[in-house]
C-alpha cells in the first residue's frame, strides 16, 4: 500500500465510493410503487438524498472502521497519539461542505414541494377572505364582500392544493372524506355517493376535502407518497393524481385510539371508463349507502345515532349531527 | 500528575459531616452531588428496565399482525407509557441529572453544585413522578403516546392521562431546577485557574443543555396545564367543538419536546468528548468547534419544531422555513462526528468497553443523522410522517446514539463512582449483544416504514410480518444484552479490583482526586496548569546541569 501514491488512492476511493451510492440510490428497492404524480416527484428527490446519504455513510464509516483497525494500541505500546489538534483548513471544509449539502436539499426540496402542489391549498376559495379574516385590524372588515359567507371568510385552508398549472381551477373530482374512530367516509358531493373506499379515475386531478369528527386522523396513501391529516376543526385538503389503474391501501397514520391500526380501508383507482360505469351503478342503486354500513359496527342504527356517543363526547350539539348525517 | 495542589482558603469552614457516605445515605435526602448524580443514575436504570419490558411486550404484540396478545388499548398504554419513561426518566435524568450531576462540579474544580438543597429536592421530585407513571397503569394508562395529542388524550383514560400530565410536568419542573443550578455552577464556580477555553466539553455541553432546558421545558408545562384544565375542569383551549385549537397544543409541545431530543443528546456529545480521546490516547480534534457547536445546536433547535407538524396544520411557508432551519442542523452535528472521527485517526485506541460503545455510537449516529435529514425535508416527511421510519431513526439517534453514550459514560466513569474497575470481557459481551440487538431491531423499520406500516398499531398489515420478526428477535437480543451490565456492575461494584485515583490516565479535573472521591471532592482545590485534553504532547525538556 504505500508504493501507491496518496492522491491515486484517495482518487480510487472516490470513484468507488461515488459509483456505489449511484448504484445504492438508484437502486435501493425501499419504496412501494408509484401510482401518483407526486410520487414520481418525492421518489426523484429521495433516491437523490439516498446518493448523497450513501456516499456520506461509507466515507465516514469506512474512515471509523480503518481507524479502528489500523490504529488500534498494540500491545505493550503505551504512549499517546500525534498531538493534533485542529487543522482550520479541513475544519473549515467539513462545514461548508455539509452546509453547501443541507441548503441545496433545501432549495430542492421546495421546489419539489411546491410542484407537489404543497403551495396552493385551499386557492379555490378567495384569499383576501383568509387574509381579512386573520388580520387583527377591525377596520379592515369593510373590506368584505357584501354577503360572504363569514364561515368561509374564516377558513384558513391546509394540505396540498392544485400544481401550479392548475392553480385555480376547480379539480375534475372532488370527494368529501371524514375520519372517524375507526373508519373513513367518502362522500361525492356532486352525486351524493357515500361509500367506505376510494374510488377515483386515473390521470383525473382529484380534490379530497378532508374532515375529522372525533379525534385526528392521518390520510396517507403510501403508494402516493401523500399524507395529510384530518383535524377536528380545521378543514384540510389533498388534491393529486393518481396515475396508475390498481387498488392501494387508504392507511390512517395518526393515533386515534385502540384500534388505530384497523382503521384501513383503500383507494381504487379505476380506468376512466370503469370509474363510469361504478359511477353509474353507485347512482343506479335505489338507496346510497350510509355511513354505518361503512364503518365497524353494521347495525341498524341511523346515522344520527351512530354519532351520538361521539357527539357527546366531542360535546357537538345535535343540529350539526343531524347535518353530518346528510 | 500535572496540576499542582494549593491550600484552599475554604478548608476548615465546610459544615460537619461524616468521612464518608454510607448505603444509607443513599436513600435520603442528601445534598452531595455525587450522591444525588448516582440516585440519579441508579433510579433512571430502573426506570430503563421497565420501559424496556414495555418495548417487549409491544414488540411480541407486533410479532404477529393481529392484536391477540394484550388489548390494544393496553398496547397503547404501553406505548405511551414505553416513549415517556424512556425520554423522561431515563435518558434525560441519567445523562443530565447523573452524569451532569456527578461529573460538572469535579470537572470545574467546585465542591458542589452552586444551590445543593434544590438539586436533591429536582431528584427527590422525579421519584414520586416516575412512580405516578406506573401507577397511572392502574388506571387504565394513558393512551394518547408520548404526544398525547388532544381529542384523543382529552377523552380517553382521564384519570391516567392526569396522571401523566401531573408526571411530566413534576419532571418539567425538576428539569428547570437543574438547568439554573448547572448554569450557575458552571458561570461561578470554575477554580480561577479555569477558564473557558480549557473547561472539559462536557460542561460546554452542560451548558448549551440547560439553557435550551430553560428556554423550553416552560412552554411544555404551559401546554401540559391547559390540557389537564380541558380534561378536569370543563375549559376548552384545545376543544374544537368550543372553539379550541388542537393545532395551537401541537405547537407548544414541540417547542419543547423537539428541544428535547437535543436535551437527550448534548449531554451525551459531551460525554463521547471525554471518553474518546482519553482512550484513543490523543488531544480532542476542533476543540473549540465542538464547544461551539453545541451552542449552534441549543440555538437552532430552538426554531425546528413544526417540522414535526408538516402533515397536520402548517402553513406551507412554515413548512419550507422549518425544513431549512431542520436541515441546518445537521451543520454543527456533522463538524462535531468529524471531529471525533478525526481525533481517533492516529490515535493509540484503547478498544476497552468505554471505548468501544464510543465507536459504536459514533458508527450508528451517522445512519440516524442521515436519515434524520430525510425526514427533515417537507417533501419525504410527508410520506413517512408517523411510520416506521421515524421510529427506526429515532432510536438510531436515542437508542443507537444517547443509550450507547450513557453506556460508555457508566463504563469511563465507574471507576471514579465506585473506586472499582468494571470486568471487561463481561463489558464487551455487553457491547456485542447491544450492538447486534440494536441494528437488528432497527435497521429494518427504515423499510416498514418507507413500504407502508404506521407506528403505533397493534395490528398491521400481514405483508410486513417478515420484517417485524426479525425486528422482535433483536427487541429480545437487546433485553438479553442488559444482563451481562447488570451482572457486572453489581458485582464489580462489590468485588472488582481497586481502581487508582486515575485509572486511565486521563487530564480533565475529576480525575485529580481520589476514586470515589472524599466528601467535598478534594482536601485542597486542583489548580489548571494544562488543558484538558493534552495528549501526546511531549514534556518540556529539563535542564540537566553537567557535573
Amino acid at each position: 500500500m504505500k508504493q501507491i501514491p496518496a492522491p491515486l488512492l484517495t482518487l480510487t476511493v472516490g470513484v468507488v465510493v461515488t459509483l456505489v451510492s449511484l448504484w445504492v440510490g438508484f437502486n435501493h428497492g425501499l419504496l412501494p410503487e408509484q401510482a401518483s404524480a407526486q410520487s414520481v416527484l418525492v421518489d426523484n428527490f429521495f433516491d437523490v438524498m439516498m446518493v448523497i446519504g450513501t456516499a456520506l455513510f461509507l466515507v465516514v464509516e469506512g474512515a471509523i472502521l480503518y481507524s479502528v483497525i489500523a490504529f488500534r494500541r498494540r500491545q505493550g505500546d503505551d504512549t499517546d497519539g500525534l498531538p493534533i489538534e485542529g487543522n482550520l483548513p479541513l475544519e473549515a471544509f467539513w462545514t461548508a461542505i455539509p452546509a453547501i449539502i443541507v441548503i441545496g436539499l433545501g432549495i430542492y426540496s421546495v421546489q419539489i414541494f411546491q410542484d407537489m402542489g404543497g403551495f396552493t391549498p385551499g386557492d379555490r376559495m378567495p384569499d383576501h377572505g383568509t387574509m381579512i379574516a386573520q388580520s387583527p385590524d377591525a377596520s379592515l372588515s369593510g373590506l368584505v364582500p357584501e354577503g360572504a359567507e363569514p364561515e368561509l371568510l374564516a377558513k384558513s385552508v391546509y394540505g396540498f392544493g392544485a400544481p401550479l398549472e392548475k392553480e385555480g381551477m376547480a379539480a375534475d373530482v372532488e370527494v368529501n372524506v371524514s375520519g372517524m374512530q375507526y373508519a373513513w367516509i367518502f362522500t361525492y358531493p356532486e352525486s351524493g355517493i357515500v361509500d367506505g373506499e376510494l374510488h377515483v379515475p386515473v390521470n383525473a386531478d382529484v380534490q379530497l376535502n378532508i374532515s375529522a369528527q372525533d379525534v385526528i386522523h392521518s390520510f396517507w396513501v403510501p403508494q402516493f407518497r401523500l399524507k395529510q391529516d384530518a383535524i377536528p376543526g380545521k378543514d384540510t385538503e389533498l388534491r393529486f393524481v393518481a396515475t396508475k389503474v390498481g387498488t392501494y391501501p387508504v392507511v390512517c397514520a395518526e393515533l386515534c385510539g385502540g384500534y388505530h391500526g384497523a382503521m384501513r380501508t383503500q383507494v381504487i383507482v379505476h380506468s376512466p371508463s370503469d370509474y363510469q360505469s361504478w359511477l353509474q351503478s353507485r347512482i343506479a342503486q335505489a338507496e346510497p349507502t350510509t355511513p354505518e354500513a361503512i364503518a365497524m359496527n353494521p347495525t341498524d342504527m341511523t346515522d344520527t345515532e351512530y354519532l351520538a356517543p361521539y357527539g357527546a363526547e366531542m360535546e357537538i350539539d345535535h343540529q350539526l349531527l343531524a347535518h353530518l348525517a346528510h | 500528575m500535572a496540576q499542582a495542589n494549593i491550600t484552599s482558603d475554604m478548608m476548615g469552614q465546610s459544615f460537619p459531616h461524616p468521612d464518608k457516605w454510607k448505603w444509607y445515605h443513599y436513600f435520603t435526602f442528601n445534598i452531595d452531588h455525587k450522591v444525588i448524580g448516582i440516585q440519579y443514575l441508579v433510579t433512571a436504570f430502573f426506570f430503563y428496565l421497565v420501559g424496556g419490558v414495555m418495548a417487549l411486550v409491544m414488540r411480541s404484540e407486533l410479532a404477529t399482525p393481529s392484536a391477540d396478545l394484550v388489548d390494544p388499548n393496553f398496547y397503547n398504554a404501553m406505548l405511551t407509557n414505553h416513549g415517556t419513561i424512556m425520554i423522561f426518566f431515563w435518558i434525560v435524568p441519567a445523562a443530565i441529572g447523573g452524569f451532569g450531576n456527578y461529573l460538572v462540579p469535579l470537572m470545574i474544580g467546585a465542591r458542589d453544585m452552586a444551590f445543593p438543597k434544590l438539586n436533591a429536592l429536582a431528584f427527590w421530585i422525579t421519584v414520586p413522578a416516575g412512580l405516578m407513571i406506573i401507577a397511572s397503569l392502574f388506571f387504565g394508562g394513558a393512551q394518547a403516546g408520548w404526544t398525547s395529542y388532544p381529542p384523543l388524550s382529552r377523552i380517553t383514560a382521564n384519570t391516567a392521562q392526569s396522571m401523566w400530565i401531573l408526571a411530566i410536568t413534576l419532571v418539567g419542573t425538576s428539569s428547570i431546577m437543574g438547568a439554573v443550578n448547572f448554569i450557575v455552577t458552571i458561570w461561578k464556580m470554575r477554580v480561577p485557574s479555569l477558564k473557558w477555553d480549557q473547561m472539559p466539553l462536557f460542561c460546554w455541553a452542560m451548558m448549551a443543555t440547560s439553557i435550551l432546558a430553560l428556554f423550553s421545558t416552560p412552554v411544555l408545562a404551559a401546554g401540559l396545564t391547559l390540557l389537564l384544565f380541558d380534561i378536569n375542569f370543563g375549559t376548552s383551549f384545545f376543544d374544537p367543538a368550543k372553539g379550541g385549537d388542537v393545532v395551537m397544543y401541537q405547537h407548544l409541545f414541540w417547542f419543547y419536546s423537539h428541544p428535547a431530543v437535543y436535551l437527550m443528546i448534548l449531554p451525551i456529545f459531551g460525554i463521547m468528548s471525554e471518553v474518546i480521546p482519553v482512550h484513543a490516547r490523543k488531544p480532542i480534534f476542533g476543540y473549540k468547534a465542538i464547544a461551539y457547536s453545541s451552542l449552534a445546536i441549543c440555538l437552532v433547535g430552538l426554531f425546528v419544531w413544526v417540522h414535526h407538524m408538516f402533515t397536520s396544520g402548517t402553513p406551507p411557508w412554515m413548512r419550507m422555513f422549518f425544513t431549512v432551519s431542520t436541515l441546518i442542523v445537521a451543520v454543527p452535528t456533522g463538524v462535531k462526528i468529524f471531529s471525533w472521527v478525526a481525533t481517533l485517526w492516529g490515535g493509540k485506541l484503547r478498544l476497552n468497553s468505554a471505548m468501544l460503545f464510543a465507536i459504536g455510537l459514533l458508527a450508528m449516529f451517522v445512519l440516524g443523522g442521515l436519515s434524520g435529514v430525510t425526514l427533515g425535508t417537507a417533501p419525504v416527511d410527508i410520506h413517512v410522517h408517523d411510520t416506521y421510519y421515524v421510529v427506526a431513526h429515532f432510536h438510531y439517534v436515542l437508542f443507537g446514539g444517547s443509550v450507547f453514550g450513557l453506556y460508555a459514560g457508566l463504563y469511563h466513569w465507574f471507576p471514579k463512582m465506585t473506586g472499582r474497575m468494571m470486568n471487561e470481557p463481561l463489558g464487551k459481551l455487553h457491547f456485542v449483544l447491544t450492538f447486534i440487538g440494536t441494528n437488528l431491531t432497527f435497521l429494518p423499520m427504515h423499510e416498514l416504514g418507507l413500504k407502508g406500516m404506521p407506528r403505533r398499531v397493534a395490528m398491521y398489515d400481514p405483508q410486513f410480518q417478515y420484517i417485524n420478526i426479525i425486528c422482535t428477535v433483536g427487541a429480545f437480543l437487546l433485553g438479553i444484552s442488559v444482563l451481562p451490565f447488570i451482572i457486572n456492575a453489581i458485582w464489580s461494584w462489590r468485588n472488582g479490583p481497586k481502581a487508582s485515583g486515575n485509572p486511565w490516565n486521563a487530564k480533565t479535573l475529576e480525575w485529580t482526586t481520589a476514586s470515589p472521591p472524599i466528601i467535598e471532592n478534594w482536601n485542597v482545590l486542583p489548580v489548571v496548569t494544562e488543558g484538558p485534553y493534552d495528549y501526546g504532547h511531549t514534556p518540556e525538556p529539563t535542564e540537566v546541569s553537567s557535573s
